[in-house]
């Protein structure tokens, strides 16, 4: 780790990413592993992909993973700072934007920048799932329950929760 | 259910499109509830409980919020909590909303933190969590699957390779975010312009 304060490290990082994070959490992931596990070297790959199977497991927005790599570089005022750092800075930017945008508004520019990021945020998604999947999916069995469950989410309603579980009980009994 | 929000399920008959506006404490509690509910993902959840549950929006004005929300940076729900609440109640309402979505699943992840720093080498929960990765990234798979069939089913070239160019920048070459948004999308936005006038021509 690098000399200086790592809770100012996690601030200027995550407040900055936050407000380049456009299309949400899973969109930043990429942007978090490149930061976390190349650049400052927070974390190990393995550490990260824990990390990303914990925030999915827990209750409560998925963008948490920040509160967890903030622990893992500076303790539980690194959780806090670094999960402030990623959502107040952009929640006060909504609020100051819904409060312009609250009277009505016809032009078409809003609509026509939305639709402008929708294909960007999915490649960036995409993107995500590519980075985890190198990262966790080191034998053939992870890679054929990864597929499974993509497969059995996309086609079914069936509770995510499920299936989180049913790969926590093939890892509990070694298969994967 | 707390007194709090007990308004909207006493006087149904009258509250067809709005119930009373809630208090500080409610909209706490309501958006702890539906964070603590939030397995993957608290949209789905903060929906039924804002439209359904407590009527404080019609479906057509959370929808319009959300696409706010969505087409700003930052974590879209942690972003709709702040602009929901403030909508009701002023900054206060933003600040309650936001601190009851994200205070208590804080505290359980950084519980979690702990757990993980002083056990996460030991080789049973190595294996379980090994699996619910697995098991997550075939989740993530699913979504962007869906996203991307509406973009597929019209076969847009332009909307195609961009989103191809920017998987490729980031998944494959890790090319740094802020590098490759900054060219990503003036490109889209120009591109989007260009389709929208000849659709209109």
């Amino acid at each position: 780790m690098s000399s200086e304060n790592p809770i100012g490290a996690l601030i200027s990082t995550f407040g900055l990413m936050s407000l380049f994070a456009v299309g949400g959490a899973a969109a930043a992931v990429p942007e978090m592993h490149r930061v976390a596990v190349d650049v400052h070297h927070w974390m190990t790959d393995k550490q990260f992909a824990d990390a990303y199977a914990i925030a999915q497991l827990s209750p409560g927005p998925n963008v948490l993973i920040v509160t967890l790599i903030g622990y893992a570089v500076a303790g539980i005022p690194g959780a806090l700072a670094a999960t402030l750092a990623m959502c107040l800075p952009t929640a006060l930017l909504a609020y100051y934007v819904s409060r312009l945008l609250n009277r009505p508004n016809q032009s078409r520019w809003p609509a026509l920048i939305q639709a402008a990021l929708v294909p960007l945020s999915i490649g960036l998604m995409a993107a995500s799932a590519l980075i985890l999947v190198q990262s966790t999916d080191r034998t053939i069995a992870a890679v054929l329950l990864t597929a499974a469950v993509a497969l059995i989410a996309s086609v079914s309603r069936v509770n995510p929760l499920w299936l989180l579980l049913a790969g926590g009980i093939l890892g509990f009994a070694g298969i994967v | 259910m707390s007194t709090d929000s007990a308004p909207a399920a006493q006087e149904p008959d009258r509250l067809i499109t709005h119930a009373a506006q809630p208090g500080l404490a409610a909209l706490f509690l309501a958006f702890a509830r539906m964070s603590l509910a939030g397995f993957g993902g608290v949209l789905v959840f903060a929906r039924h409980a804002i439209v359904d549950q407590h009527r404080w929006m019609t479906a057509e004005e959370f929808n319009e919020t959300f696409a706010l929300c969505h087409f700003l940076p930052g974590p879209n729900i942690v972003n709709l909590s702040m602009v929901f609440g403030s909508r009701l109640r002023g900054i206060a309402g933003g600040v309650a909303a936001f601190t009851g979505l994200l205070l208590p699943p804080t505290l359980i992840m950084t519980v979690l933190a702990v757990i993980y720093a002083r056990f996460g080498d030991v080789e049973v929960l190595r294996r379980i969590l090994a699996g619910i990765s697995c098991a997550a990234v075939g989740l993530l798979i699913a979504v962007v699957f869906r996203m991307m069939t509406p973009l597929l089913k019209r076969m847009d070239v332009v909307v195609l390779v961009l989103m191809l160019g920017v998987f490729t920048a980031i998944g494959v070459l890790r090319w740094p975010l802020q590098a490759v948004l900054l060219v990503a999308i003036p490109l889209s936005i120009g591109a989007t312009c260009l389709m929208r006038r000849k659709v209109a021509a």
